[in-house]
This record gives structure tokens, C-alpha cells and sequence, in this order.
């Protein structure tokens, strides 16, 4: 409760008139209590000298009955404690106690001590000095005493008794001391009403502060926080009702216009991942079909040709021509579309390329919290190739590893620096096929992503199908057939069954028989058929010698990809990504890294990160 | 089939079907042709004969087309390369035309298609032995065909394209394709404000003997004016191919780009 800011809002501002309010009264209670008792001393000096007054014809005519009849009915007025006439040498004579006369007080108690406190009596001392307030018990209420000398004058020592001789100036005090009670009481209840005062007054604001806070802060942050979680969510389409022209309303139909602009930035991203895989797939679609369109147009224009004197074989096959021409404008059509993703390679700079995929993405990866960390070497050469793609590329990976980090946010990593590699582990085969030309590259089985070379195995009365590594020097084969393969077992291809074993020649290394694949152009590769010998060759590579290429590392520190799904990844319409993906960003990507001679791996460890390596030749052919 | 006998045609096609039906079109003009079913066999039969003309295939299991192209570069041989392919992109075709290949031939074709290939490739041939029959001090004089004039770039030996001041590029068809056809007797065109697309058709000539001849657009762009004079008179452009009978002036798209897969006239590439 305490975390929510309306509640802090209020707590403060509860503190603080908590606090101005407790010291206001403080000094409020304090003048009023001072109020209260300068009222009652001076109510009782007036009292102390019209007692004086009252009793001096008596005291000069010694009566002392009357004197102390005076004494008695003041001192049982209420609020009076007791009244008393007290002798130079201490000796009470009357009171309103009239048990306690003839008893002595002491020079030292605190009801002299201000006159008496240099033996000598003073005889002249103000009223505060004579002032004095105490508590005869610790429960009992204050008493203010007020002490008021009486002195010899004249009249005193003429007169018939001569009790004072004319060289004494005081001849005695007279004591009155009044209870506090009601004064205290007065006070203790302001001090009350004030309390109930800061409390009520503390709970007021706290309410109307709230009800404030509420309305212009919880409220909007409220709809700001579950339009972010709508946002992340993935629903990019949601947007904040109008909550003021404030800060916070600022802050609203700026993160409105954020989304806006990220929806449409995520739309492109997509059209363009679907438009380069619908043109990698129509331009596949128009190459299958036009070669058998080609036989049934030329075979039919053909026959339209021969046949020119038979009329109506001759409307038939117009027909034929006319839509078989149609299905070729379709087809055209299509390669239209496709045009599109046929990259256009122009010599360009790597660094720049990766500098202005990373600018589309700067923005979106900022708000997820990722940094971006550039290593670029210095001076790569340029290479050609189709740098609109190449960005497209980069896009892509970023926004992949911008997904694996979402939750926790973390670095990108682009390192780009320039490698020379012997050929052996890292030249991909791309075309294998047996004697018979039928291609041997399985799309269904791949081996770290890349499509694997298959072989027909006929061991005994069992066959299944290994598959080969297509990247040279690697050796990661796979012979998981279920069987025991034995020395007499076949190697095939798995449509003809021609068998792929070089003859005359067995492998150097452990005699097992050879398998030879044939790649077109660039010769033969020949592979031992023995799953734990890692003997292979091809020449045609090998002659190349070393060659450079220009590596892109891509890493993440977001949450890894599992083994599971390692392999799976540059599959068309595999995705982890659930409603959010379409399942060919890596596809496509692969796609064009492959239609620039590089190839693209990757590394992950769950919970670690993800680094992608994209190397690229650094002479590329056309 | 015997391997020394020498035909007019070398097919090369990973499909029989295609074989057999250039076969059969061929066999109407009273070519004979040879076949190969792949590259590798493509390239021995070339390396042991010598055929005028050669259609390939680009895209073979074994390898592609252009290799064809490349060796008959390399060890110049004057046959004269038709590519065809089912993957017709313009990519394809602008590369077979710079590589040297006389024509592009988009698959699925019609025998009338092929048939005007053969014939304006048997034409070129024929052209040009004439003009080896002269000596070099001759040739000036004899004038076969002209030459496009330097400054001009041209697509293989079809189109010619030459920048303008003001930005513009004018677009053209080269002599000697308008010799091969022989004389045309009408011109399609395309209208202003159409694209064209480098190494895709942008206009069809029909000669006197109703063949049709596709001319493929040299460079990409819009046309901002088409030559009317042209279309009024389709022998202006045999009368004057390089000057007056320009067909279309163009606001390139990609110049700088698709500028690298045209051949400069002032070279002395054939």
C-alpha cells in the first residue's frame, strides 16, 4: 500500500499539516496557559492587599478574633486553599486552617525563600518574585501561593498595644495561595480539542488530497500501465483514451503516437518478410512449371502448324495455344512479383550497411531497454552485394534478439571483422547428385540448418538412409538408421539405386568403401562410408585455396534457443514466437545469405544468449 | 547418334521434352540439330564440333548455361548462343545477352517464337561471314552493317541506349539486329508514361516474311516520349537506326546499375 504513489502523496501531505498544526498549538496552548495564570495572580495580589486593607483597623485595634473571622470566610471561598498571617520570626498567627496556627514555617521552606534567601528579609520585591506556584503532592493540581509583606508604618508603633517598635520595617506576611485546578482543567481542555482538531483536520486533507490524487494521477497512470501491458502483450492497435492535457495526458498521446508509429514499423517489417518468401516461392513455382508449359506450347503450336488444312483440329489447338500462352503470362506475372527479391548486388560498404539497419531499429530497441554494442572493424573492402537485403538481414536479427530479450532487456553485440578459412569446414555443398543426376540434397534433413546429402544404405535385409554433412570438413553425419550397418552393406542413391561407392579406390584411413557424390561444376566429393572415420576430399575446393570472408556476429544476452529447436530454426514456418511471427524471418534471411554465397549459424545456450555468425566471400560472383 | 557428324543446332536442355520439340521445329526449317541432355555432355559435344548455333538451357542440375557461353568465349568459337530458361527472370536474360549470347528466349515459347530466334541467328551468321570475307581495309567501304556510335552502349547486339543532357536516355534498336530480321513491315510500341524493364520486351517488329521479332528494353525507366515518326515509318529505324530512329526517350530508373550489363560501343567487343 505504501508503494502506491496517491498514498505517499497523502502521507506527506498529512505529515506536514500534522506538523504545522501541532506546532501552532503548541505555542497557542502555551500563551494561553501564561494568560490564565498571570489572570489568577493578579487576581490573588488583589486579593492579598484587600485582606491587608480589610484587617489593618483590626490589627491596629488588636482585635484578633475579627481578624481571624476575615480570615476564615475569605479562606473558604472556593478556588482559595488558605489564607495566612505569618509573624517576622515564621510563626503562623491566623489561617483559614485554623489548625495550623501557632505552628512555625521555616525561613528556608519555598514560601520565604525569596525574600529570606540572604538571612536578611527584603523589604521591597515585585509581585513575580513573591509569586510562586507548586504541587504539595505529585497528584495534586498546581497552587500558585502569593506572599504580600505588611508593613511597619507610623500608625503601627503609635498605637495603644505598641506590639512593633518603629525600627522593624516588615512586621509580618500574609500568604494566599489559590488552586490551579481550574485553570489546568481550561488547559488539558484546549490541549484536547486541539489534538481532535489536528486529527480531524489531518484526515480532511488526506481525503480531499486523495480524492485529487486519485483523479489526476492514479487513475491516468493506471490506464498508462495497462495500455503498456496491452502494448507488450502484443497489441500494438490499442490506444489511450483522451486523459487530459497534463503531463500525464502529454505523456499518453505520446505513447499513443509511439504505438501508431510501432505498429506500422512491425506491419513493414512483416510485408517485407512475406513479400521476399511469396517471391522466393513464386520464382520457384514459375521455373517447375514453365519447362513442362514448354512442351505442351511448342508441341501444340506445333501440331497447330502441321495441320493448317484440317480446320477443326486446327480451332482445338488454337485453344490450346491461346491458354497455354494465358498460363505463361500468369507465370509471368509471378516472376514479376518476384523480381522484387532478386537482389540487386552493387559493391557496398558492410559497416554502413549494418550502421543503417541498426538506425530503423535504434528506436524500438531503446524502449525494450537493449543496448547496442558496434565492433565494426575499420576498412573492410566492399563487397557487392544487394544492400536494401543485407539490411533486411541485420533488421531481422536484431528484432529476433530484441524478442529474446524483451522481459529482461541486455546488449546486442554486432562485431564485423574480416577472416581468411581454409575451405575445409566451411565450404557448404549446395548440388550433389549420383551418376544418374538425381539430386541428393535433402531439404526434409538438415544438419546444423543446412540441408543434408542423402544416401540409401542396404545392409542384409534391412535399408534405411544416412545422411551426410554438407559442409565440408565438418563430418557431423548421420547414420542413425537402426541398424547395424555391416562391411558388405550397399550405398545407393535413393531414387535409382545406382550405387554411389567410388570403385577401385577404398578410404586411406580405415579401407572402408568410398562414397562419391557428383557436384556439376565443382567436381567430385568423395566421403568414407565408415561412420567413425572422418576421411574426406574434394579436390575442386581444396585447389581454391584459402579464401576471405567478412564475418557479422550478431549476439544477445537474452534467453537462448534450445537444442530442441536449434536446428529447426531457418525452417519456413517454424516459429517460437506463437501469434507474433510468420515463422520465415530466419527463413528468408537464410535465403538471401545463401543468394550471397555466405552462409549464416548459430550458437545459443538457453538462459545465456544467442549469437548469430553470417560470413560472406569476399569476392562474390554474379 | 553419331558424334562427329556436324548439325546446324546444339539443344542443351536437362528436359527430353524441350529436346524433342525444338527437334520437331527445327525439323520444319530443315535444320538439323544435335541435343545434349547436360552440361558436361554440352561441353564435349562443343569441344569436339563446331555448331553455328546453340540453344542452352540456364538452368541445368549440373551446372549453368552460362558456362556454355563462357567457353565458347574463352576458346572463341564464332557459334552464335540462343539462351532459354524457365526461370526468365531479367537478371537472366541481361546477363545472357552481356555474356554474348544473340537472343533470350523466355520458356514456355511458341515455334514461331523459336523460329524468329533461328532465323535472325542464321541471318547474324551470315552477316558476318560476309563481313570477315573482307579484308579490314575493306570493311569501311562495304559498310554490312554500322556499328552504334561510341558514347552509346548497347544491350548484346539488339538494343542501344545513349544518355542525354537533360538526363533523359534515348533508346534505340542496333543495326545489325534490324539487318538479321530483314525488312520490317510494322512496329508495335509501348505508350509514354509505360515502364520498361531492362531485358524484357519493349516492342514487337513484324518483317515482311510475318515473323515477329520481340526487342528486349535495354535499360529500366519511364517513357516520357515515344518517336511517332517511327511507328508511321517502321524503316526509318533500318534507314537511320543510331539518329532519327530512336524509338523512346526514358527517364532511367537504375542507371548506374543496370548501365554495368551493357556493352560500351567504343570497345571492340563483338
Amino acid at each position: 500500500m505504501f508503494k502506491k504513489i496517491g498514498f505517499r502523496l497523502i502521507f506527506a501531505v498529512a505529515f506536514t499539516s500534522l506538523v504545522i498544526i501541532g506546532v501552532f498549538a503548541f505555542f497557542n496552548v502555551q500563551s494561553q496557559s501564561n494568560g490564565l495564570t498571570a489572570e489568577v495572580e493578579r487576581h490573588a495580589n488583589q486579593l492579598s492587599e484587600t485582606v491587608v486593607s480589610s484587617t489593618r483597623v483590626d490589627m491596629m485595634l488588636n482585635q484578633r478574633d475579627r481578624i481571624q473571622q476575615t480570615i476564615s470566610s475569605i479562606g473558604s471561598q472556593p478556588h482559595i486553599r488558605d489564607v495566612r498571617i505569618l509573624n517576622k520570626i515564621g510563626e503562623i498567627i491566623y489561617s483559614s486552617d485554623q489548625s495550623s496556627i501557632n505552628q512555625m514555617v521555616d525561613k528556608n521552606a519555598e514560601s520565604c525563600y525569596a525574600c529570606h534567601a540572604e538571612d536578611k528579609p527584603l523589604e521591597q520585591i515585585s509581585i513575580t518574585e513573591r509569586t510562586r506556584i507548586f504541587k504539595p503532592h505529585q497528584d495534586s493540581a498546581r497552587i500558585i501561593g502569593i506572599i504580600t509583606p505588611i508593613y511597619n508604618e507610623k500608625s503601627c508603633w503609635t498605637a495603644e498595644c505598641h506590639a512593633h517598635p518603629d525600627d522593624q520595617k516588615v512586621l509580618g506576611v500574609l500568604d494566599v495561595s489559590i488552586s490551579l485546578a481550574e485553570v489546568d482543567k481550561e488547559i488539558l481542555k484546549s490541549k484536547i480539542e486541539i489534538v481532535i482538531f489536528a486529527f480531524a483536520a489531518v484526515l480532511i486533507v488526506g481525503f480531499i488530497i486523495g480524492l485529487f490524487v486519485k483523479k489526476w494521477v492514479s487513475n491516468p497512470v493506471n490506464d498508462l500501465l495497462s495500455a503498456t501491458q496491452q502494448v507488450s502483450a502484443g497489441n500494438l492497435n490499442y490506444a489511450i483514451k483522451e486523459i487530459g492535457d497534463d503531463e500525464i495526458g502529454k505523456l499518453a498521446s505520446s505513447f499513443n503516437n509511439m504505438t501508431k508509429k510501432l505498429a506500422e514499423a512491425r506491419l513493414q517489417l512483416f510485408q517485407s518478410d512475406k513479400m521476399a518468401s511469396l517471391g522466393r516461392l513464386a520464382a520457384g513455382v514459375a521455373h517447375e512449371i514453365n519447362n513442362p508449359l514448354t512442351g505442351v506450347l511448342t508441341y501444340s503450336s506445333f501440331l497447330l502448324k502441321r495441320t493448317k488444312d484440317n480446320s477443326e483440329f486446327q480451332e482445338d489447338l488454337k485453344v490450346i495455344v491461346r491458354e497455354t500462352i494465358r498460363s505463361r503470362e500468369i507465370v509471368k506475372s509471378l516472376l514479376d512479383f518476384a523480381r522484387q527479391s532478386v537482389p540487386k548486388k552493387n559493391p557496398a560498404d558492410l559497416n554502413d550497411v549494418v550502421d543503417k539497419a541498426i538506425s530503423v531499429v535504434e528506436n524500438q530497441l531503446s524502449i525494450k531497454k537493449i543496448k547496442v554494442e558496434k565492433k565494426l572493424e575499420a576498412d573492410i573492402p566492399k563487397i557487392t552485394l544487394d544492400s536494401n537485403q543485407m539490411e533486411q538481414v541485420f533488421i531481422n536479427l536484431f528484432v529476433n534478439a530484441a524478442d529474446a530479450m524483451e522481459k529482461t532487456g541486455g546488449t546486442i553485440t554486432v562485431t564485423t571483422h574480416l577472416i581468411s578459412l581454409a575451405p575445409f569446414g566451411t565450404t557448404q555443398i549446395k548440388r550433389a547428385t549420383c551418376r544418374k543426376r538425381h539430386s541428393l540434397i535433402d531439404n526434409e534433413f538438415k544438419i546444423d540448418g543446412l540441408p543434408a546429402i542423402k544416401v540409401k544404405v542396404i545392409s542384409d535385409n534391412n535399408e534405411g538412409i544416412i545422411h551426410i554433412d554438407p559442409v565440408y570438413g565438418k563430418h557431423y553425419n548421420n547414420y542413425d538408421v537402426g541398424f547395424k550397418i555391416n562391411k558388405n552393406a550397399k550405398f545407393v542413391c535413393p531414387e535409382c539405386n545406382v550405387s554411389l561407392v567410388q570403385e577401385d579406390k577404398l578410404c586411406p584411413k580405415c579401407g572402408s568403401p568410398i562414397l562419391v557424390f557428383d557436384l556439376g561444376p565443382e567436381g567430385i566429393y568423395e566421403v568414407c562410408s565408415s561412420e567413425n572415420t572422418d576421411w574426406e576430399k574434394w579436390d575442386y575446393i581444396e585447389s581454391a585455396g584459402v579464401q576471405e570472408y567478412v564475418e557479422i556476429k550478431v549476439s544477445d544476452t537474452g534467453c537462448g534457443i534450445s537444442n530442441e529447436d536449434l536446428h529447426k530454426i531457418f525452417d519456413p514456418f517454424f516459429s517460437t514466437k506463437g501469434q507474433k511471427g510468420n515463422g520465415l524471418g530466419l527463413a528468408v534471411i537464410w535465403g538471401i545469405v545463401d543468394n550471397h554465397n555466405g552462409t549464416i549459424t548459430v550458437d545459443s545456450e538457453v538462459g545465456k544468449g544467442t549469437t548469430f555468425k553470417i560470413r560472406l566471400p569476399l569476392t562474390q560472383q554474379r | 547418334m553419331v558424334m562427329d557428324k556436324t548439325a546446324d543446332i546444339l539443344v542443351i536442355d536437362d528436359e527430353q521434352v524441350i529436346i524433342d520439340a525444338v527437334l520437331k521445329i527445327c525439323a520444319l526449317e530443315d535444320y538439323s540439330v544435335d541435343s545434349a541432355i547436360n552440361t558436361k555432355t554440352g561441353l564435349e559435344k562443343i569441344s569436339k564440333n563446331f555448331y553455328p548455333i546453340i540453344i542452352s538451357d540456364i538452368m541445368m542440375p549440373d551446372g549453368d548455361g552460362f558456362q556454355i557461353l563462357d567457353t565458347i568465349n574463352k576458346y572463341k568459337k564464332d557459334s552464335v548462343v540462343i539462351m532459354t530458361t524457365g526461370f526468365s527472370t531479367v537478371e537472366n536474360a541481361v546477363n545472357s545477352l552481356y555474356k554474348g549470347a544473340l537472343s533470350f528466349i523466355p520458356k514456355p515459347f511458341t515455334v514461331d517464337e523459336l523460329l524468329s530466334v533461328l532465323f535472325r541467328a542464321k541471318n547474324y551468321i551470315k552477316i558476318i561471314k560476309e563481313e570477315k570475307s573482307f579484308s579490314p581495309q575493306q570493311r569501311d567501304k562495304a559498310l554490312i552493317y554500322v556499328t552504334c556510335p561510341a558514347k552509346y552502349f548497347r544491350l548484346g547486339h539488339s538494343t542501344w541506349m545513349v544518355q542525354e543532357r537533360e538526363g533523359s536516355v534515348l533508346v534505340g534498336i542496333c543495326d545489325i539486329y534490324m539487318k538479321a530480321i530483314e525488312s520490317v513491315t510494322n512496329i508495335e510500341m509501348l505508350q509514354p508514361e509505360d515502364e520498361l524493364i531492362q531485358g524484357t520486351a519493349c516492342a514487337t517488329l513484324t518483317s515482311s516474311d510475318e515473323r515477329i521479332h520481340k526487342v528486349l528494353a535495354p535499360l529500366s525507366g519511364r517513357i516520357v516520349e515515344v518517336n511517332n515518326n517511327v511507328i508511321n515509318n517502321p524503316l526509318l529505324i533500318e534507314k537511320d537506326p543510331y539518329f532519327d530512329g530512336w524509338l523512346y526517350r526514358i527517364i532511367p530508373a537504375n542507371l548506374d546499375y543496370e548501365i554495368k550489363y551493357l556493352i560500351p560501343c567504343s570497345s571492340d567487343r563483338l
